[in-house]
């Protein structure tokens, strides 16, 4: 096995609290090494540190202590637009663009040559079966045909790392589902490294190839699960009974972080947030 | 958005409304229900202002007016969008001198009308100086709203994406921020206009004000109706110029 697409290594984050609360440890000596090509969603309860985690590998945050090191190069609290992209829920799209400026200026920032922007736009958002909304304003869309948009815009600047900070989490259950399927077969068609924050268990057995489970605050790696399920995955593979084994897996090893973290909010005592 | 119909049926009921009040105007003065010496009709409030226009007295007074605002306005303008902006730059600042802005604002600031006087003399100095103080209220509380509450996950994606610092401000805060600065000059400008015009009507030596309150003490009713009605006129006029300003830039 060659060099791991992403290396964290004892990554520790530690947001220096106001008041009361003190200092609070988010993420607690994490190491995971993410293989070239893999889809890995980052699974557990709310406040456990994986979208802070996912912001260290994208150098939104700098770790308290800890590298993360992506193909090679040190991600030390700046982002690399030239290797990774980064997509967020649908909201994100700059509503004072039209979709198509969403993406030049998208490509701009990453200094992409200009004669470039409306071919890459326009492929991107063929993919995902947008082409004829590229002249319309974010809030003419639906939320589902939005995060298509947002997700061919984190496509078009061809990184090889896509991170992904719970995209789906404003969206309907079935629109979810449409957009996980459109997701599984761009991952084959492109093979992107794919790093996913969910908290659904089924999205996170239906895409990754890897699912890192996280304990309740402070966050750590409880255990890494494998899907062994090639890509594109179709929707007959929800009906397998394979899946409903891994899902329920998952939640066997969540129920205890989760009532964890609820109990760490019903008490004043160990309230923290 | 406002369809073709509805901004056509608003239309129609805006100038069915001045149609009343004119109506009504004509209809009092002639059945004498009002003395004439206090409200004119319009057929001699027009013929005044008819024959006003064509002197240069008139000119020149409006001219002083206009000079007025402008400098008022551009004060007024380029002081509350820095100040309003630096304030967004610091929490220190936001907690600490957003609250006094906001709070001097309700203030009624024309109870240092006397005091503008006194500083800067019964010239257009202290109407320059009133004007600017009233506009920059509503300039720099919407530039701190506009900037402050442009949402972070904007400025969280443009970072991702490899903006930098000049880009981040021309991209996005800037075009984020637009709609609600561009209400806080629109505010500002026509309480610039007013309170230019009030202070004018107050104490001065010139302008459209000075001569209003001058028609007003020698009793010359049509006189001052005749002002009165330029200005209704202008600012209905102007006020469409800048919405109409406002979609454009908008849009781009």
């Amino acid at each position: 096995m060659n060099e791991p697409a992403i290396s964290i290594r004892n990554v520790t984050q530690r947001y220096e609290g106001s008041g009361a609360s003190g200092a609070v440890l988010a993420i607690d000596e994490v190491s995971l090494d993410i293989r070239k090509g893999e889809f890995v969603c980052l699974l557990g309860p709310s406040g456990c540190g994986k979208s802070t985690l996912l912001n260290i590998i994208g150098g939104l945050f700098r770790p308290t202590s800890g590298t993360c090191t992506v193909a090679g190069r040190l991600v030390d609290g700046e982002p690399h637009p030239d290797q990774i992209a980064f997509v967020f829920q649908e909201s994100t799209l700059f509503p004072w663009y039209t979709v198509i400026e969403n993406f030049r200026i998208a490509l701009k920032f990453k200094g992409i040559a200009k004669s470039e922007w409306d071919d890459r736009a326009m492929r991107a958002l063929k993919s995902v079966g947008m082409a004829s909304f590229a002249q319309s304003y974010p809030d003419q869309l639906s939320v589902g045909m939005r995060q298509r948009v947002n997700m061919a815009r984190g496509i078009c600047v061809e990184t090889d790392i896509l991170l992904m900070d719970e995209p789906f989490a404003a969206l309907d259950e079935q629109t979810r589902m449409v957009l996980g399927e459109d997701l599984s077969q761009l991952l084959a068609a492109t093979g992107k490294t794919i790093v996913f924050v969910t908290h659904s268990l089924a999205e996170a057995v239906f895409l990754s190839d890897r699912i890192v489970v996280m304990t309740a605050r402070p966050g750590r790696i409880k255990t890494i699960i494998d899907v062994n399920e090639p890509h594109p995955r179709s929707p007959d593979f929800m009906l397998e009974p394979r899946f409903s084994e891994l899902r329920n897996e998952c939640y066997s090893l969540l129920r205890d972080e989760i009532r964890a973290t609820v109990a760490a909010q019903r008490d004043p005592q160990g309230a923290d947030a | 958005m406002t369809s073709e119909r509805g901004t056509f049926g608003t239309r129609s009921v805006q100038f069915a409304f001045l149609a009343i009040a004119g109506g009504a105007w004509w209809f009092a003065t002639e059945t004498g229900s009002v003395s004439r010496l206090l409200l004119p009709p319009p057929a001699s409030v027009y013929a005044t202002l008819e024959r006003l226009v064509q002197t240069s007295a008139f000119w020149s007074a409006v001219l002083v007016t206009l000079t007025t605002i402008a400098k008022a306005f551009s004060i007024a303008l380029v002081v509350g969008i820095l100040a309003g902006y630096l304030i967004t730059r610091s929490k220190l600042a936001m907690d600490v001198i957003e609250p006094v802005i906001s709070g001097l604002f309700t203030i009624p600031i024309t109870l240092f009308f006397p005091m503008f006087i006194l500083f800067f003399g019964i010239g257009s100095g202290s109407k320059v100086a009133y004007g600017a103080t009233y506009a920059f209220f509503p300039i720099a509380l919407n530039t701190i709203a506009a900037f402050s509450g442009l949402e972070e996950r904007y400025l969280r994606a443009a970072r991702s994406m490899g903006a930098g610092r000049w880009d981040t401000f021309r991209y996005i805060l800037l075009p984020g921020a637009f709609p609600v600065l561009m209400t806080g000059l629109r505010i500002g400008f026509f309480i610039c206009l007013a309170s230019v015009l009030g202070g004018e009507t107050i104490s001065s030596v010139a302008g459209i004000g000075r001569n209003i309150a001058l028609a007003a003490e020698l009793m010359e009713s049509a006189r001052m109706f005749a002002w009165i009605t330029f200005v209704v006129l202008s600012s209905v006029t102007l006020n469409l110029l800048v919405y109409s300003l406002e979609t454009r830039l908008r849009s781009r």
